[in-house]
């Protein structure tokens, strides 16, 4: 363990050591885990069923040249992001009338409250039957699971905003619209990239289990472009054609892509926010 | 000290400010009538949650009187503007913003930029000593930083009147100390108009040119001493001076008196004054 603890000023960082670390140990307890029927003829519960991580790493390496593994992963970012740029673009402005418009809230607060607690995959009926195709059932899914977390949060940190903030700068001169612009929007920024990386994280969720009922894009919608795809329908042809090594390569693919993702996030609220991390 | 006609005269006359509904009200500011003199610093003493902050809201435009009119220079005031600006109590500096981006906030949102601009910005900058944490954003400055950077914020405006709501509170004792001393001479290079609003009696006697003793709950001027100690002050002096003393004292025998009085009112406001005010004249300095 010391030698180990001395890597990280070769990989950077004491941070990465232990994350490097953490994985290695649940890695070798997997592989244990589930080689331990076969060693003893006594199957262990739940980890037992699941394939070790050394067979999965095969499976993994032969799809690395597979054009079909790739293509899931580029229909489901697609998705994700097509479907969360849609919830930002819209949840910021529709998040800021609500904040700052007394009458707006009024109006459209309680439908907004009664749709919100529907989960998104109650909506993929009718998602199916209002949309022509269903990459757009899939993207609308996708879009609602964001949604409303973006929208939450910028109304919660709009209206949360020091009164004092205002008010000094509509006495220092500022018009309203340079309130809105350099005063409002940035002390909600914070707030947005919370729900923005919380939205993201959803964004996930939905997308997969959207893709898994979906299926290939055979048998829905007859005006369907017939894509289907994407990395939770991977996951579900695999279960169906066996392979339960690539069920797994499935899970820690969607395990890495969201991570990427909210890293992303991560870096570019660094950006735009540079006063949030300079503590 | 020669008399400059810089800054303004502002005039509170008959101001009352009642909050809450019809069947509950509850007034805050009674009756209340004062002036900011020109070219003076005038402090306002009174306990914490007598009102001082309502009074400055008004005076700012932040809110308005329920009855009554504040004036600047005879003339009517209803919206906030640049010619009163206000330091407040704790730092409303933009967190979003370095020091010199606060600092610039006003001259830019009023439409001014470029190069007199910058150059306005530094010197103020340079005048609060923050020259070295132009970039730094708020949460990397200290306490004091943070209420000179705010200072700094407001003096390039040029306001007619400074508002200043107990912007030294929070501070720790060498902090505050420093301040004080700092702030003074800011004001006697300026000699524009000042309002400053404390609780702390020490305070309010080494600032003050003119001191408003502020009556309890509902706020209201209950006597004005004028504190004609000489310029420039320092807090060594001030503290050694008998005159000091003297006022502290004739100051402190209203407020217990207020004191006494708010106590038979019974509200947590009056606890308050009864703890700021009663106890230290029960133990008053010894004069030298």
């Amino acid at each position: 363990m010391i030698a180990l603890a001395r890597i990280p000023t070769a990989l950077g960082s004491r941070a990465t050591a232990r994350a490097a670390i953490a994985i290695t140990l649940v890695l070798v307890f997997w592989e244990f885990g589930s080689r331990f029927g076969g060693w003893t003829g006594m199957k262990l519960p739940f980890i037992g069923v699941v394939p070790a991580p050394s067979r999965v790493l095969v499976v993994w390496y032969n799809l690395i040249g597979d054009h079909g593994y790739w293509q899931s992963w580029y229909l489901s970012f697609l998705r994700v992001l097509g479907g969360f740029s849609a919830a930002m673009l819209l949840g910021i402005p529709f998040g800021m009338a609500l904040a700052l418009n007394r009458a707006f809230y009024q109006i459209a607060f309680p439908t907004f409250e009664v749709l919100r607690p529907i989960p998104p995959l109650a909506w993929v009926p009718a998602a199916i039957l209002f949309w022509p195709t269903q990459e757009l059932s899939i993207a609308f899914i996708t879009f609602l699971g964001a949604f409303y977390t973006i929208v939450i949060n910028v109304v919660g940190g709009a209206r949360s905003i020091d009164a004092r903030y205002i008010q000094s700068a509509y006495a220092m001169g500022a018009s309203r619209w340079t309130v809105f612009r350099r005063v409002v929007l940035p002390s909600t920024l914070p707030s947005i990239i919370v729900g923005a990386s919380v939205g993201m994280g959803v964004t996930w969720e939905v997308v997969v289990a959207a893709e898994m009922i979906s299926g290939g894009g055979s048998s829905m919608g007859s005006g369907g472009s017939g894509t289907g795809g994407g990395l939770g329908f991977f996951i579900w042809n695999s279960y169906t054609g066996g392979s339960y090594e690539q069920i797994i390569v499935g899970m820690i693919s969607i395990g890495i892509a969201g991570y990427m993702s909210s890293s992303a996030i991560r870096a570019l609220g660094n950006k735009i926010a540079p006063w949030l991390r300079s503590r | 000290m020669t008399e400059k006609a810089a800054g303004g005269e502002l005039e509170v006359r008959d101001v009352s400010k009642r909050y809450g509904t019809d069947r509950y009200p509850k007034t805050v500011v009674e009756n209340c009538s004062f002036t900011v003199e020109r070219g003076k610093l005038t402090v306002m003493i009174g306990p914490s949650g007598s009102g001082k902050s309502t009074i400055v809201r008004l005076l700012a435009s932040f809110e308005q009187p329920t009855t009554g009119s504040i004036l600047l220079n005879g003339r009517k005031v209803t919206k906030p503007d640049r010619d009163r600006l206000v330091v407040f109590q704790e730092s409303a500096l933009y967190p979003w913003m370095t020091t010199y981006e606060n600092v610039v906030f006003g001259p830019k949102a009023q439409g001014r930029q470029g190069k007199p601009v910058a150059e306005a910005a530094r010197n103020v900058i340079d005048r609060v000593g923050l020259n070295q944490f132009q970039q730094s954003y708020p949460n990397q400055l200290s306490g004091g930083m943070q209420r000179r950077a705010e200072l700094a914020r407001a003096l390039i405006n040029n306001p007619t009147v400074m508002i200043l709501d107990e912007p030294f509170r929070g501070l720790d004792a060498m902090t505050k100390g420093l301040m004080q001393e700092y702030y003074a001479q800011l004001f006697e290079s300026s000699q524009s108009t000042h309002l400053f609003v404390t609780t702390d009696i020490d305070e309010a006697i080494f600032l003050a040119d003119r001191l408003l003793i502020m009556s309890n709950f509902p706020l209201r001027l209950r006597q004005v001493i004028d504190v004609d100690l000489p310029r420039p002050r320092r807090l060594a002096d001030v503290v050694r001076s008998d005159a000091a003393n003297q006022l502290k004292m004739t100051a402190l025998s209203i407020l217990h008196e207020e004191a006494i009085k708010s106590f038979t009112v019974g509200n947590r406001a009056a606890d308050h004054f009864m703890n700021t005010y009663g106890r230290r004249y029960s133990s008053p300095p010894s004069p030298n």
